[in-house]
């Protein structure tokens, strides 16, 4: 899917998830592999336990931090609800990889909100091309639940066209050096998955 | 070497490799990092003030003894150390003074949008806006340069998009600047009005040399492309103008004040239609106009909030409407007090006491929120101090706190608390110390004794508020919620001056949870009073009769709080739990 032009991918999530980390670890493989690279995303008071995400864009030369809407190839959603709040970033013709894990807001908890009721469906109903993958269940297969971030990163990675030694260097380096090998399989498990 | 750093971390890179000796913040998203990072390069003695006043008085006087000094702050702290920065225009510098100020355009992370631009113009500084984070570290040096040339402080603007946006940058190594000396200079350093009178004229000739230095700067910068449209930018709006018409010729702006004229007449000569894109007020564009050029600014590209790729498209091509998937009925999901977080109980006790709360910035703001609901004003650090005796002068009705974290005290309570004092109030104010600066990442302030950089000694909170001259000084357990109510009604029923610190570490510098709760089922009626505390741990679930609360153990940090507020005893410490 990489063509001349720049690579939007968008990650989101809920604060706390690892969504920074993961995105920190695309834009350094892009970064290795001699690519322009740009990035953004906001801090503080945002990230309290609320919504996250962040912007990684690659290419020849990249201008704007900010993606234009619809204008993500890839949309990687850590949780379902955010999925569908991020979804205006993605293009009709995006992977939307979600994790099929639902948080619910603290709108939801209080009553004043209801949580949508298939936010997969509604998804499949826009995009051609959705993957849900229980990210949680692989991660502490792989030998810890904090490595969904890993998991998420090895799907992505199938549609990206960075060879797989690069992208084990820069987990390698993101991850505390104990976390490694869980993140390492995390990985693996997450590049083994198909569609 | 080619890294991804942030604007932030390559403004610290570039101040590192320009030689900078001294630098002072104190912490403000989106410009915390800058500090942060400069704190662990060799040669920089880096620290936290205890508000921006002190940080550029500090950085005043480190420049006057001859380094180079960065001072860093987010826009509102700015205004804080507005009044040395004035002065400072006329003073000049010794070392070369480089203030940074990060704007928040869309308020991300701040209680007003404000443009930092006029300032430049209000000081009579220069001021230089990069684009990206490349930017950010080259033009570091030329900020420098500028500052010992013309001696005078430089204005570096950046936004949110720019301090936390991430880009590529080469690194490079640190120069050698010698230290000048430090030269007491009273005609230079002492603004009496007589000294002061005479630096005037000098500010302004100086302004006038920046004028023709910006005419042929070489980050002011013209881009002929195709000449039936042209925009004047700067900062990330370069970018987006770049997105949205990569064909078009631009003039980019970099050291945007003074404004660069004869540039401008230039460009605008040379393009059919011509455009300002800039966030926020019509900073560039007033000035264009002033030339008398015809030029499309505000009237089609929004004043409020930040611009993007397609709102420069809407505002050049009429009807231009991106299309794009997007759902209805999307639930919010609103920053939120952690769970365990000890300014929690404060706020339930207050809203249970029915009590008016004049509060101000921290991550207690958040108790303003739904379902606690219980802060009534945030206006900037401090003023609830200042607004509860100002309310209690009016005569307002009904039991009143003031409610301020730790590191705000510090940075702007103690002068209001001394005002009550003095002026005969008898107003309360309660100081919830959480042991660190929480919202903006948890840093050291003088009541931790924590510095940046290691060392440090501590403010002693309790000393500091007796020292004051008040003398009912109460230290209660935020977790514990019946002592908490009974001292609030007395503390604020007292005819004289008093404060209560709420006393907890903030659970992200804890060690992790101390303990876990569950509820009886049995037990718990669905009446949902333990949800009303606002804990995400806490959810209602089943339907009707059979709704029941649940607590999250994985979410849980076993503060206790919810189970206080329960009328049937249903919440208990989980079995097995710590």
């Amino acid at each position: 899917m990489l063509h001349d032009g720049v690579v939007n991918l968008v990650f989101c999530g809920v604060g706390g998830q690892g969504v920074l980390l993961a995105s920190e670890v695309v834009a350094q493989v892009a970064l290795e592999a001699g690519l322009d690279v740009k990035k953004s995303e906001v801090h503080g008071m945002a990230q309290r336990g609320g919504s996250v995400f962040s912007h990684v864009r690659f290419g020849r030369k990249v201008y704007s931090p900010v993606i234009p809407l619809s204008g993500a190839h890839v949309l990687v959603a850590f949780e379902e609800l955010e999925a569908l709040r991020y979804a205006p970033y993605a293009s009709p013709q995006a992977r939307i990889l979600v994790n099929t894990l639902e948080i619910n807001p603290a709108t939801v908890l209080s009553g004043d909100a209801t949580y949508p009721k298939d936010p997969l469906g509604m998804l499949r109903d826009h995009f051609v091309h959705v993957e849900a993958v229980d990210a949680l269940a692989l991660a502490q297969k792989a030998g810890s639940s904090r490595a969904v971030n890993s998991v998420m990163l090895g799907l992505l990675s199938r549609y990206l066209p960075f060879a797989l030694p690069l992208w084990l260097e820069v987990l390698g380096q993101r991850v505390p050096a104990k976390a490694k090998e869980i993140n390492v399989k995390a990985f693996g498990l997450g590049r083994e998955l198909s569609s | 070497m080619r890294v991804l750093l942030s604007g932030d971390e390559a403004i610290a890179w570039g101040a590192w490799e320009e030689g900078v000796a001294v630098a002072a913040a104190y912490p403000g998203t989106p410009s915390t990092e800058i500090l942060e990072t400069l704190a662990t390069l060799p040669g920089v003695r880096a620290q936290w003030s205890s508000n921006e006043k002190v940080a550029l008085e500090v950085g005043i006087g480190a420049s006057m003894a001859g380094v180079r000094v960065l001072v860093a702050m987010k826009h509102v702290g700015l205004n804080v150390a507005a009044d040395p920065f004035m002065t400072l225009s006329y003073t000049g510098v010794g070392g070369g003074l480089v203030v940074v100020s990060a704007d928040d355009p869309a308020l991300y992370s701040s209680q007003n949008e404000q443009d930092n631009r006029h300032y430049a113009r209000i000081a009579k500084v220069p001021m230089l806006e990069p684009a990206d984070s490349w930017e950010c570290k080259e033009l570091v040096g030329e900020a420098y340069h500028i500052s010992e040339t013309f001696d005078t402080p430089v204005l570096f603007r950046v936004t949110t998009r720019i301090a936390h946006g991430k880009g590529v940058v080469e690194l490079g190594g640190r120069k050698e600047i010698s230290p000048r000396s430090m030269e007491l200079d009273p005609a230079k350093w002492v603004m009496l009005p007589n000294f002061a009178r005479e630096r005037h004229p000098m500010v302004e000739e100086r302004m006038r040399r920046l004028v023709s230095y910006g005419e042929s700067f070489p980050g002011n910068r013209m881009e002929l492309r195709d000449l039936s449209m042209g925009f004047i930018t700067s900062g990330v709006a370069y970018q987006y103008v770049r997105e949205a018409f990569p064909r078009a010729s631009v003039l980019k702006l970099t050291l945007t004040h003074p404004f660069p004229k004869a540039r401008v007449l230039d460009f605008a000569g040379r393009v059919e239609r011509l455009f300002v894109v800039e966030e926020l007020d019509p900073f560039l564009e007033e000035q264009v106009r002033a030339l008398g050029i015809e030029v499309v600014g505000k009237e089609v590209f929004p004043r409020v909030g930040e611009l993007s790729p397609e709102l420069v498209k809407a505002g050049v091509e009429r009807g231009y409407k991106p299309s794009f998937v997007s759902f209805s009925a999307i639930p919010q999901r609103p920053p939120t007090l952690c769970p365990g977080c000890p300014h929690r109980g404060v706020f339930v006790v207050l809203k249970k006491l029915k009590m008016t709360v004049l509060g101000d910035i921290g991550c207690y703001t958040l108790g303003a929120l739904p379902p606690l609901s219980s802060l009534h004003s945030c206006i900037c650090m401090g003023a609830g101090v200042g607004m509860v005796h100002g309310a209690e002068k009016a005569g307002a009705p009904g039991g009143m706190v003031a409610v301020i974290g730790d590191s705000t005290f510090y940075h702007s309570g103690i002068t209001g608390l001394a005002d009550i004092v003095y002026n005969g109030g008898t107003s309360t104010v309660v100081i919830m110390d959480n042991g660190t600066t929480a919202m903006t990442g948890r840093q050291g302030h003088p009541g931790t004794g924590v510095a940046l950089q290691g060392g440090g000694r501590r403010v002693d909170l309790e000393s500091l508020v007796k020292g004051l001259g008040v003398n009912r000084l109460r230290v209660v357990d935020p977790y514990d919620l019946k002592t908490m109510e009974e001292v609030f009604r007395e503390e604020t029923e007292a005819r004289e001056p008093s404060v209560i610190v709420t006393r907890r570490p903030c659970t992200l510098i804890t060690s992790g949870p101390i303990g876990t709760f569950s509820v009886d089922e049995d037990l718990c009626i669905g009446c949902g009073l333990c949800v009303g505390v606002g804990c995400i741990a806490l959810a209602m679930v089943g339907e009707g009769k059979g709704k029941k609360s649940r607590i999250d153990p994985h979410l849980c940090y076993g503060c206790g709080v919810c189970a206080q507020v329960c009328p049937k005893g249903a919440i208990g410490e989980a079995e097995g739990a710590s």
